[in-house]
């Protein structure tokens, strides 16, 4: 796939030797890695078919060490990526040829769990799920849970605003994070917030959150923890057609409801997942809606009772509850399998993150139908149904050129008519260098040029993961340029007092 | 006196905007003014007013979602999303009746910039929390658009967030698009009465680590009660249920088995509950008075502490967010009143911030209405304002 990243500097490539001895004077031992065995498994991120060597790789292992290695990066004009634990699906860790991979897996600390202000402060090496194991025992957990939740890292998450079944009633990893502490390109060290709610001053939180890791670099994240619900169970529901399994989703919302959970798959990734872990999924319908009830006990089963009869209103072919916790999983068992079990059946597959809104479903599928064919390739689809976000697999076979062109093809046209419908590029993986090239279907020139004053204002020299996010790349000191329109006051038209 | 421009349109606001970057005028950005004593005192010559930019223009309650323009006076758009039983979530406060003006007052685009929200923002978050996309002017002059009208959306950096509690002084917003959620079919509240603040912030912490959903709790010491149309006179730590009425009574019942021991429990009905919870979120203690107020945010366990450093103060306060936020009148006649020493506790008790919300303009001009930021963090304020307003025409001195 083809998406052009910043040229390399040939007086950095040059300095290489230099670099890499500066570097391991501050971080010693084994943190800095220079041959190419080494480095090779930093080559790419979960968006594989990208892939670059870096120049250098440096896992640091505290906070002093990031601040030293951005401020010798930032003094020698050095390229900077951050990177997680590389599960990203839109290329955001993809290394740069003259650039560092700066890796946070060393930061793999809880540092503290305080259940009376309900708040864990971890370092952004940490795994999502480690978060959850260090409260669960409390009966606690941290609510966003990506399907990556036993790989990818805090860090990454807050990069990303990283999604999960859980944030349509518990919010996305923006809602769900305190405090942040960062270190800036220059070596300064920001924190943000805390324990406590909406941090003073400008929202850096919110700024800082989903900016892909071209603002600074995430050093420690205190993030809300919540107690467990009391109950949680969850309904099966095939119907004959997708239509009527939109049409059940605006139900149940329209009638107040807000599940913990509300998941959607198509005959396709029904087959797939049901022929990989078996979960009981009925084959002979279009599509499956799991619907996740949680709370007090009286609760869920009043809503169980209010959910199977908008389910049978929408022609529900079956319906099955939950009857205990394992069956529960079960029903789970199958969604969370979803994209390896559509890897079982097809070499490659390339994975969408659009959102509409939600009453477009229907047509956004239809549509979707008729481009397989205009595409000649497969799409299984998988969504998170309650708040639009869909991920359509394209099944394809990477070895062949051509397959790969038109599933890179059929992606574009896929975003292009989320955005069309009202919808958005990426609703929880990021653009990343996947849908950089993308985002002036979305964005106007001034509106992204208000993103990058946003980098401006963190970043002024661009060293920060450059090549992702924004299509072209502004000169700060471009950017910051007034363009003066000289107007007249006296507005006719405008009220005055 | 400074003139004031009334736009109707949002081609007009960026005309004015435009023409105030090119002549380097600054303006003073307003909806109905009814926040306009938080914050430096803003010297303009031109008054920016943006109550005639008004009306809804999407509202579509199966997807819960509406767009409207910035002057539109919320309490039409709580009106319009409560026939329809729906509610902005984060319960966005009115700051009216601190300020003596008659409550319903305040735009869409106040919301936004003042970053409001209530009580249930331990559970739902704040305005922040539920923007999910914008149009504005930038101080340069650029009309530009930020977010979408879906929920889930990474596309680009998050504008709509970075624009929430910046007090009009990045960009002059036009539209905004926000979610909403379904109004509770119940409210109850229980109460307890007679507790130390310390006792509150202890039972409170342990109602919020409760499976029991509790979206409110606030503490009002002795003598306080009556000003939230209680008719008692201990003190009272109230904590708040919601929800489908099977689920309030189960949960109201196995909170109150929870708070027994602790203290004498009595329940308040739905009528009483949204009145208690009314007055808790628009500061009613407080209310129709002028002396100076400070709103405080803390770790919630952390509450008691504060008030405990600063007992020898003289001041009135109470607790809401489990004890994360403290209000506190300030009654002596301290000239800083009594800034130095409520900073101070807030740092002994671990950070947090405070923001002056009523005080005289002289004592608003006097010190410093927002918490102080640490030098990196006020370099990247800076820079972040300069690169929306390089020339500082939008609501100057401020913040
Ligand atoms: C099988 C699979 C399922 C997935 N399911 C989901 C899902 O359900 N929901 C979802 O939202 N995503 C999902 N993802 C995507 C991915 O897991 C998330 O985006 C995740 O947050 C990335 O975390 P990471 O630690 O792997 O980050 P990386 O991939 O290492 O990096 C991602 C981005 O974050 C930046 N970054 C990483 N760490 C830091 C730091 N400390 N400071 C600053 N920037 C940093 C990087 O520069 C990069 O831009 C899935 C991925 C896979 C492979």
């Amino acid at each position: 796939m083809s998406v052009a990243m910043p040229g390399p500097k040939a007086e950095i490539l040059a300095r290489r030797g230099e670099i890499a001895k500066a570097l391991s004077a501050i971080v010693p031992g084994e943190g800095v890695i220079t041959d190419p065995d080494g480095m090779r498994p930093f080559e790419t991120d979960g968006l594989t078919a990208y892939r670059q060597l870096p120049m250098i790789v440096v896992l640091p292992e505290t906070v002093e060490q990031v601040q030293r290695v951005l401020r010798y990066c930032y003094d020698n004009e050095i390229r900077v990526v951050p990177r997680g634990s590389g599960t990203s699906l839109s290329g955001g860790a993809l290394p740069l040829a003259d650039g560092v991979l700066l890796v946070m897996s060393r930061f793999n600390k809880v540092l503290e769990v305080d259940f009376e202000n309900r708040a864990t402060v971890v370092q952004p090496g940490v795994t999502n799920l480690a978060v959850t194991r260090a409260v669960e025992h409390r009966g606690f957990y941290y609510a966003p849970d990506p399907s990556s939740q036993i790989a990818c890292s805090i860090g990454g998450n807050v990069a990303e605003n990283s999604g999960g079944v859980h944030c349509l009633k518990y919010g996305l990893t923006t809602n769900n994070v305190l405090g942040l502490e960062m270190v800036l390109i220059t070596g300064e060290v920001i924190r943000l917030g805390g324990k406590h709610l909406d941090s003073e001053g400008y929202d850096f939180l919110g700024l800082m959150t989903g900016s892909e890791g071209l603002l600074g670099v995430v050093t420690e994240v205190t993030v809300r923890i919540l107690r467990s619900p009391e109950t949680a169970r969850a309904l099966l529901v095939g119907f004959p057609t997708n239509e009527d399994a939109g049409r059940c989703v605006g139900d149940i919302i329209g009638a107040g409801i807000i599940p913990g959970g509300m998941e959607m798959m198509d005959s396709l990734a029904i087959q797939a997942a049901e022929d990989f872990v078996h979960a009981g999924y009925p084959l002979d319908v279009e599509a499956l809606l799991i619907v996740e009830l949680d709370g007090p006990g009286e609760e869920v089963h009043e809503l169980i009772e209010r959910v199977e009869a908008i389910a049978r209103d929408n022609n529900a072919a079956n319906i099955r509850v939950s009857q205990s916790e394992e069956e529960r999983a079960n029903f789970w068992a199958g969604r969370k399998a979803a994209f390896p079990a559509v890897g079982r059946i097809s070499p490659d597959y390339y994975c969408m993150d659009g959102t509409i809104p939600r009453k477009a479903l229907p047509k956004v599928l239809h549509r979707m139908k008729e481009m397989e064919t205009e595409f000649d390739l497969r799409v299984a689809n998988v969504f998170h149904a309650g708040d639009g976000n869909l991920h359509p697999l394209i099944l394809y076979d990477a070895n062949d050129t051509d397959q790969l062109e038109r599933a890179e093809a059929f992606g574009s046209a896929i975003l292009k008519l989320c955005v069309e419908v009202g919808g958005v590029l990426t609703g929880e993986h990021g653009v990343g260098v996947e849908k950089r090239d993308l985002m002036g279907e979305m964005f106007s020139e001034d509106d992204l040029a208000q993103q990058e004053r946003v980098k401006c204002a963190f970043d002024a020299r661009q060293l920060l993961n450059p090549g992702k996010v924004f299509p072209e790349l502004h000169q700060c000191a471009e950017l910051s340029r007034m363009h003066v329109h000289k107007g007249q006051l006296p507005f006719p038209d405008i009220p005055r007092f | 006196m400074a003139e004031t421009l009334r736009p109707e349109t949002a081609e007009s606001v960026l005309d004015v905007v435009r023409w105030a970057a090119a002549e380097q005028v600054p303006l003073e950005i307003l909806g109905h003014g009814s926040k306009r004593g938080i914050g430096r005192p803003v010297q303009a010559e031109y008054t920016l007013n943006l109550s005639a930019l008004s009306g809804v223009t999407l509202y579509e309650p199966d997807e819960l979602v509406f767009s409207a323009k910035a002057g539109t006076p919320l309490a039409e758009i709580e009106k319009l999303l409560a026939d329809a039983n729906q509610e902005l979530a984060f319960e966005p406060m009115d700051y009216g009746p601190i300020f003596g003006l008659e409550p319903g007052t305040g735009t869409l685009g106040g919301v936004l910039a003042a970053n409001l929200a209530g009580p249930r923002r331990i559970k739902a978050g704040a305005a922040r929390d539920h923007i999910l996309g914008l149009s504005a002017v930038s101080g340069r002059g650029e009309a530009f658009k930020a977010g979408g009208r879906v929920v889930k959306n990474v596309t680009g950096y998050d504008l709509s967030k970075g624009l929430a509690g910046s007090w009009g002084t990045l960009a002059v917003v036009t539209d905004l698009t926000f979610k909403v959620l379904p109004r509770p079919e119940r409210i109850a509240t229980v109460l307890v009465l007679g507790l130390s603040d310390e006792a509150a912030c202890a039972a409170m912490a342990e109602a919020m680590g409760s499976s029991h959903e509790v979206s409110g709790a606030a503490h009002l010491p002795k003598g306080m009660a009556r000003s939230c149309g209680l008719a008692v006179e201990s003190s009272v730590t109230a904590l708040r249920l919601e929800g489908f009425p099977s689920s309030v009574s189960y949960r109201s019942e196995a909170l109150n088995g929870m708070m027994r021991d602790r203290g004498a429990v009595e329940i308040l009905d739905m009528p009483q509950s949204e009145n208690f919870w009314r007055a808790i979120r628009d500061c009613l203690p407080f209310a129709g008075r002028s002396d100076p107020l400070w709103r405080v945010s803390i770790a919630p366990r952390a509450g008691a502490a504060l008030m405990a450093r600063l007992a020898n103060e003289p001041l009135n306060y109470f607790f809401d967010w489990a004890g994360g936020r403290v209000w506190i009148e300030v009654t002596g006649s301290a000239e800083d009143a009594a800034e130095g020493a409520i900073r101070r506790a807030i740092r002994a008790v671990g950070g947090g911030h405070a923001t002056l919300i009523r005080g005289s303009a002289a004592l608003r001009t006097g010190l410093s209405p927002f918490e102080p930021q640490p030098a990196p963090l006020a370099a990247l304020s800076r820079r972040l304002k300069e690169n929306f307003d390089p020339q500082g025409i939008l609501n100057p001195g401020r913040i």
